[in-house]
């Protein structure tokens, strides 16, 4: 029996580090600042490959955003996809996670034949994990969001869901969109020969909206349930840290001093 | 997009109210207290919409935290939850009673759902809410921490109704219970069929030990970061919050670099914590981790750099040798505690 076809929806973000506000639009800077694989994206590469590692089958990788996204697409084939999907269209920019589950729901969907779906828990530079859950409420498919391991079963996916008091397992009928915890496994790096392959070429295809089958109406900034009105800047609270410093006994007994005249401990 | 032809239409304030082992979650009733404050300044009322399968004495106590009413879907395929039929029943009383605000706890389960059905009745979703206000136009400010928490936005949703938004547990307060309080408890009938179930719950293994101390329930939290060196030296952490009745938490660093799990993550990526006294160890302070307990009550830093930008937002700050500091302070802890025990003792 043929492994299946998992599809791995990433996206490019700005480097933790390099999180910087446009101070004109409110949003954030993506041109002119180093970017990456949204990490949790990653996991979720490594989670398919690794399915197929098992059983074969295929693994394509997904983005919706601008031409430059294609550097993290590169990434993706020579860690090891098979074939990359680059879906950019000016009609696009300034989607919220609505259009954006749609978009990609669109995109999978012409890619067809899949029967597993893959995204990141959530992206660092947004921080939702709407999109996952969101492409499978468009898809109208089964979902198991913040995997850890997931099992592939021929006919089901078998996925352990971390929740706050432990761990569930679910076993879902195909196709189904899991997602992938952050740091949950150990993300292969690419490889020579998977540099090579990219730099023959041939591996990426570009679409546009019209290309998808995407209405018009249903993406972009003028589509999108929510907008941003402002952006406050955080002020943080002078706390005015009383500072001790010295020999630890002392240094701790002045601290501890400090802290019980401030009522912090008892007396 | 499908618009709502009358936006007046959407009346009332919704919390999805989350069952976990035969209880309200907490973040549930912190959602009830927010509602309640939402629906007085709309002058419309507050609902919860529940779920789940012998629930109904979790729908009475809805209404004893602020609940006017509890739309109350009781199937056995409801038990424990799963997305689709969760999902289905969700969307389909939001199509049929149009509440103009839904709010849900940013649990796993709720962000699962979340996601899922607002894609499904195309309407906008905030996470992680940490401030809701009503604007001039009434419209819901959903104000979130953005880039790293370095800002806060604010997100309006104008033209699609629901408004809807998530806040993690711990951001609102609980209002006191009210017993007795009046509220009514509508059964509602979904029609659900097997074939709205596609998830099966296989097993469930329970977190116990040091991993079921939640970090974000606990009122101090001493938090560790890349100068714990080794993970083994987590072991004076874990000492030292033992002492104080607190719990173990990390930077994404340590995290990262593989000493403790994932669960222990405060920061932008992990969790938000704000207990009365956090103690940063050996943390420099990068944004994300500021953005996960800069609204602790007390903060007390312990860093050999006093260079380190995490002083910044401290209460207390000790610079030096944390191997030292550590022990040192459970240690003097646990001497004045004898001491204040032997006084007790005494009088």
């Amino acid at each position: 029996m043929p492994g299946p076809r998992s599809i791995v929806c990433i996206k490019q973000v700005p480097k933790a580090q390099e999180l910087q506000v446009d101070p004109v639009t409110n949003t954030l800077k993506r041109v002119g600042v180093p970017s990456e694989i949204n990490p949790p994206d990653r996991n979720a590469i490594e989670m398919a490959l690794q399915i197929r590692d098992k059983h074969d089958g295929e693994v394509f990788v997904v983005t919706m955003g601008p031409p430059v996204f294609t550097f993290s697409l590169d990434e993706a084939l020579a860690m090891g996809c098979d074939r990359a999907f680059l879906l950019t269209d000016r009609l696009l920019g300034g989607s919220d996670t609505v259009p954006t589950a749609y978009a990609l729901s669109e995109t999978i969907h012409k890619i067809g034949g899949y029967q597993l779906i893959f995204c990141g828990e959530e992206t660092t530079d947004a921080s939702t994990g709407h999109v996952g859950p969101g492409i499978a409420g468009h898809l109208d498919c089964a979902q198991i969001t913040y995997c850890s391991a997931v099992q592939y079963l021929g006919s089901r996916v078998r996925g352990k869901r971390s929740v706050e008091d432990g761990y569930e397992t679910w076993e879902c009928p195909l196709p189904c969109v899991v997602t992938a915890n952050f740091l949950s496994n150990k993300p292969r790096p690419p490889t020579l020969t998977g540099k090579i392959r990219v730099k023959r070429g041939g591996l990426t295809t570009t679409w546009s909206c019209a290309d998808v089958g995407i209405d018009p109406d249903k993406v972009g900034i003028r589509n999108s349930p929510t907008i941003v009105a402002k952006v406050d800047t955080v002020v943080l609270p002078d706390r005015k840290a009383k500072i001790f410093r010295g020999e630890p006994r002392a240094a701790v007994a002045q601290l501890l001093d400090a802290m019980v005249a401030d009522g912090v401990f008892p007396a | 997009m499908t618009l709502p032809k009358d936006k007046s239409e959407y009346r009332g304030v919704w919390v999805f109210l989350e069952a976990r082992k035969g209880a309200l979650r907490e973040v549930s009733r912190q959602l009830l207290g927010e509602a309640r404050r939402l629906a007085d300044i709309r002058r419309s009322d507050v609902s919860g919409v529940l779920p789940g399968w012998n629930v109904e004495p979790l729908a009475r106590e809805a209404t004893e935290y602020g609940a006017d009413r509890v739309y109350l879907v009781e199937d056995r395929r409801l038990e424990t939850y799963t997305s689709r039929p969760f999902a289905k029943v969700v969307a389909t009383l939001i199509g049929k009673h149009k509440p103009e605000i839904v709010l849900f706890g940013a649990t796993k389960n709720g962000r699962d759902l979340g996601g899922r059905l607002h894609a499904m009745i195309e309407t906008g979703l905030a996470a992680d809410c940490v401030k809701l206000e009503i604007d001039d136009e009434g419209n819901l400010d959903m104000v979130r921490p953005s880039f790293g928490g370095k800002s806060l936005a604010h997100i309006l949703c104008k033209q699609h109704r629901p408004q809807m938004a998530s806040a993690r547990p711990n951001v609102f307060r609980v209002l006191p219970r009210q017993p007795g309080r009046q509220g009514q408890v509508i059964r509602e009938t979904v029609a659900l069929t097997d074939a709205d179930v596609d998830a099966t719950i296989v097993t469930f293994e329970e977190r116990t030990g040091q991993l079921a101390r939640k970090i974000e329930d606990a009122r101090v939290v001493v938090s560790g970061g890349l100068g714990m060196r080794d993970p083994k030296n987590f072991a004076l952490l874990e000492a030292l919050a033992d002492e104080l009745g607190g719990a173990v938490g990390a930077s994404r660093k340590a995290v990262d670099a593989g000493w403790v799990p994932k669960d222990y993550q405060v920061g932008q990526t992990g969790k938000t914590v704000r207990p009365k006294l956090y103690i940063a160890v050996g943390i420099s302070g990068a944004v994300q981790h500021l953005a996960g307990m800069q609204e602790s009550e007390k903060i007390l830093v312990v860093n050999q750099d006093h260079k380190a930008p995490i002083f910044e937002i401290a209460d207390y700050g000790v610079v030096g040798d944390l191997f030292q500091v550590i022990p040192e302070l459970a240690r003097q802890l646990r001497e004045r505690k004898a001491i204040r025990g032997g006084r007790a003792a005494a009088a």
